[in-house]
């Protein structure tokens, strides 16, 4: 446990300096794409749900908080709020439904409405179509006491961003209805039998998961300034589907390994062009057939077995 | 316990052993089989019997021993490999598959050698199935779901035939029925390797009966020795 | 002539045929895409991308070989069939025994090397592939191009050529078997693996067969497999994976809806196969044809 304790201090000392060793953008983009990996996360490794279309959460709230802070004028803190609510109300939707299925089907359903969002999107008015909206302006936090134009102080309200919605998935992991939805992933038949509404949970669940995600898509949207339509686009979501599994599904941090790999990746092969996605499906190859539990994984399977028996 | 009571067994079974996973279910089994013998195992359930079975056709997680048809080791070979050299399977569930009618269940497992029943035969044999031959299998009532299970493995020429529990479930008019068949079949030439819980109707069919507990083999006990072990066997039974 | 609701029947019409001929290939890649899970338990997301193989083979076929339409339509589902079967001896096999999770995730990362290694070397802007059957007829309500009407023709009869293979042969007695007890089946002498080898390669040349069918209609792309492969999936969602008729008749239904659509309510028709899977969870979640597993 210990060793646990002292990584953990590790980690959060390497964040604090991490703007004076490191570009902040980046940073803080690989920030708010280790939320989204962790909010999926929850639904894979501890619901046991794999939602192949979780860019639409991600996407949709980026969209809404450019049009709340754009088009009517308002502050980011509004536009993230606006973001999550919508992420959350599509994922009660679009939950309510996909949860009629399980496993691959549920996979596939969210593909299709993750699809539909997409083509909606190209259509829609007010998310700017093709173009997206451009151009979102930097505005101060808490009423002009954050100034967001400095890339390092908004570093740091992403980060706090970035603490809170970690800290709200291990909690609801460690709480006993996180007890429930392990218990249902493990044996639904075996949980419903004991009084237990598994759909509820499960919708409750998709409905978290997408509300964070969307806290991801509108911290996103708020520091690169621009929503387009690859954030609710397949490639996306295939994407986060592979910052969890490089990761490792099963852990909590794993997710947060991930992403940081994969957008340091995709920043190194950025002139690479379309090889890129080659080397993705590959890294996906691989681990299915050699990795399955990622990075994290792996290497906390490796410790255990340094150690003797006993 | 193998005595080499035969000269030459078809079936050869010895220190067999068999898991499901982490479950080591079959200990050690020893039995044999001579041509044209029809052979029981009994035993309470959990004994290991249908195991027995599976792991002569192949269709265990694991094994290990020595499981010998005709010579050849079977040990090592997939399932496939076994029902070509002439063994045929009629599992405990019956296996009738809903997707086909009754026929093209009937004709699903490939001839492996000559000298097996024509549809015509095997028809004479179990009219009430010709009747229904384009039903969907699974249409059936349980007993013409068995006789379907029996007649689709006369079919293939296998010479040893591997039944388990083929009466469970049916009423005493089949299972009669089926007594009947078993016989004929015997008659026939077929060797039979019968797992059976209701004892009365084993003992109405077969040469030889071998008891099982706990994964192994126990006793063995001649047809015309059964009336003076019949406290012997009960107490095995837990009748 | 007759006008219905405001719309001249030339555009009626022509959308109708338009919605079939996006039904026939609906129809035959959900075809596709249902015998392998039937079998693989597998839900193949390659297939979209070895439907993109079959154009792009007959259309390299053509550029450098000189190898007519005709005989493309033959040799392309071989040789994307034998590449179908390679992959399913070297890395599917070996996750049959997984969470079924795992087979989207590989197949899905397949197609992700594979289109990306097609849009690297060949881009993403299309190639035009012409027409085996160029001209057309002028019907009087509408005009039908004489290769439009073949590709709905053709792909009839491949969907029921695939139904009769499955449901009325000794084979296809066989895949039927296998995919409801493998084990069984395999302890009557039939090799098994054989068969799902098989199986996954008849259904990667079946997708295959339509991307050659789709080269002389649309561009070939190395990105025109995805976007149709994720439509497919709602299609086959809808329909559920019980049955082949079941497959072929959603397949071509749901192409005339969207041809529907686009004559009444035009900015609906991207979306309204998404609607129906909506609608169609809501009211029968096994799916029109389907059978809860």
């Amino acid at each position: 446990m210990t060793a646990q304790r002292v990584m953990g201090v590790a980690l959060l000392v390497a964040a604090l300096v991490a703007p004076w060793f490191a570009y902040p953008i980046f940073l803080m983009t690989a920030l708010c794409f280790a939320l989204f990996a962790c909010a999926f996360n929850l639904l894979l490794g501890y619901v046991g749900l794999m939602s192949f279309g979780h860019a639409m959460f991600f996407g949709i709230s980026g969209y809404f908080f450019g049009h709340v802070v754009k088009a009517w004028g308002m502050a980011p803190e509004l536009g993230i709020l606006a973001g999550v609510a919508g992420a959350a109300v599509l994922g009660a939707v679009t939950g309510a439904l996909a949860i009629r299925r399980q496993g691959i089907y549920f996979a596939m359903i969210t593909l299709a409405f993750a699809q539909m969002i997409y083509f909606i999107c190209i259509q829609a008015p007010f998310t700017g179509g093709e173009d997206g909206l451009q151009g979102i302006v930097r505005k101060p936090l808490l009423g002009g006491l954050i100034p967001t134009k400095d890339d390092r102080v908004l570093y740091y309200v992403v980060l706090a961003i970035f603490l809170f919605g970690y800290g709200t998935i291990y909690r609801i992991i460690h709480s006993p209805f996180g007890q429930v939805l392990k218990a249902i992933r493990d044996n639904e038949q075996r949980a419903v039998s004991l009084g237990y509404e598994a759909d509820r949970y499960k919708l409750l669940a998709f409905v978290l998961s997408a509300a964070l995600a969307g806290l991801a898509g509108a911290t996103k949207a708020m520091v690169l300034q621009f929503a387009t339509l690859t954030d609710v686009s397949a490639a996306m979501s295939g994407e986060v589907v592979l910052m969890a599994l490089v990761g490792g599904l099963g852990t909590i941090i794993g997710p947060v390994v991930g992403a940081f790999i994969i957008i340091t990746m995709q920043n190194y092969l950025a002139a690479a062009g379309e090889f890129v996605l080659v080397i993705q499906g590959m890294i996906f190859v691989v681990i299915v057939m050699a990795f399955r539990k990622g990075l994290v994984g792996e290497l906390a399977d490796w410790w255990k077995s340094r150690r003797p028996a006993g | 316990m193998a005595e080499t009571l035969l000269k030459v067994p078809l079936l050869k079974v010895d220190g067999l052993q068999a898991w499901y996973g982490e479950s080591h279910i079959l200990h050690g089994v020893g039995f044999e089989i001579g041509h044209g013998e029809l052979v029981t195992l009994l035993g309470r359930n959990g004994a290991g019997k249908t195991t027995t079975l599976k792991s002569v056709m192949g269709i265990v997680e694991k094994r290990s021993g020595s499981v010998t048809f005709e010579g050849r080791q079977l040990v090592g070979h997939p399932s496939n490999e076994i029902a070509r050299l002439g063994i045929a399977y009629c599992p405990e569930e019956r296996g009738i598959f809903s997707s086909l009618n009754v026929e093209e269940n009937l004709l699903l497992p490939p001839v492996v050698k000559p000298g097996g029943m024509s549809l015509a035969e095997i028809y004479q044999l179990f009219p009430n199935l010709e009747e229904r031959k384009r039903s969907q299998g699974t249409k059936l009532s349980g007993g013409e779901q068995q006789m379907l299970a029996i007649g689709r493995i006369l079919r293939t020429g296998a010479t040893l035939l591997l039944f388990d529990e083929p009466t469970e479930g049916l009423a005493p008019v089949i299972v009669q029925r089926i007594g009947e068949i078993i016989r004929q079949l015997k008659s026939r030439g077929f060797t039979i390797l019968l797992v059976e819980q209701n004892f009365h109707f084993a003992a109405t069919v077969a040469d030889r009966h071998y008891v099982m507990e706990d994964g192994r083999v126990v006793d063995m006990i001649a047809s015309a020795d059964v009336q003076q072990n019949i406290g012997k066997l009960q107490a095995y039974l837990g009748v | 002539m007759f006008e219905l609701l405001g719309i001249p029947p030339q555009a009626l019409f022509g959308q109708l045929l338009l919605g079939l001929i996006n039904g026939a290939f609906y129809a035959m890649l959900s075809l596709g895409l249902a015998v392998i899970f039937g079998m693989l338990n597998v839900i193949n997301f390659t297939h979209g991308a070895q439907y993109m193989m079959g154009a792009f083979a007959a259309w390299l076929m053509l550029t450098i070989l000189d190898i007519p339409f005709w005989v493309a339509l033959v040799l392309a589902p071989l040789v994307v069939g034998l590449f179908g079967v390679v992959l399913e001896k070297v890395m599917l096999k070996r996750i049959y025994h997984l969470d079924h999770l795992y087979g989207f995730l590989l197949t899905f990362g397949l197609a992700l090397v594979i289109e990306g290694l097609f849009q690297w070397k060949w881009g993403s802007s299309g190639a035009p592939y012409p027409s085996p059957i160029p001209g057309g007829t002028n019907l009087g309500f509408m005009f039908l191009p004489t290769y439009r009407g073949f590709v709905v023709v053709a792909a009839l009869v491949i969907c029921l050529a695939t139904w009769y293979g499955i449901e009325r042969t000794r084979l296809g007695a066989y895949l039927r078997a296998a995919t409801e007890n493998p084990t069984l089946v395999r302890a009557f002498g039939i090799n098994v693996p054989r068969l799902i080898t098989l199986t996954y390669g008849l259904g990667v040349g079946l997708a295959a067969l339509a991307g050659v069918l789709a080269a002389p209609i649309q561009q070939v792309s190395a990105l025109m497999g995805t976007n149709l492969v994720l439509v497919v999936f709602a299609v086959v969602v809808i329909g559920g994976m019980g049955s082949i008729m079941g497959s072929i008749v959603t397949g071509f239904g749901l192409g005339l809806v969207e041809g529907l659509t686009k004559v009444f309510y035009p900015p609906a028709s991207n979306t309204v196969i998404f609607v129906v899977m909506a609608i169609v969870l809501l009211v029968k979640p096994a799916g029109l044809f389907g059978q809860t597993k």
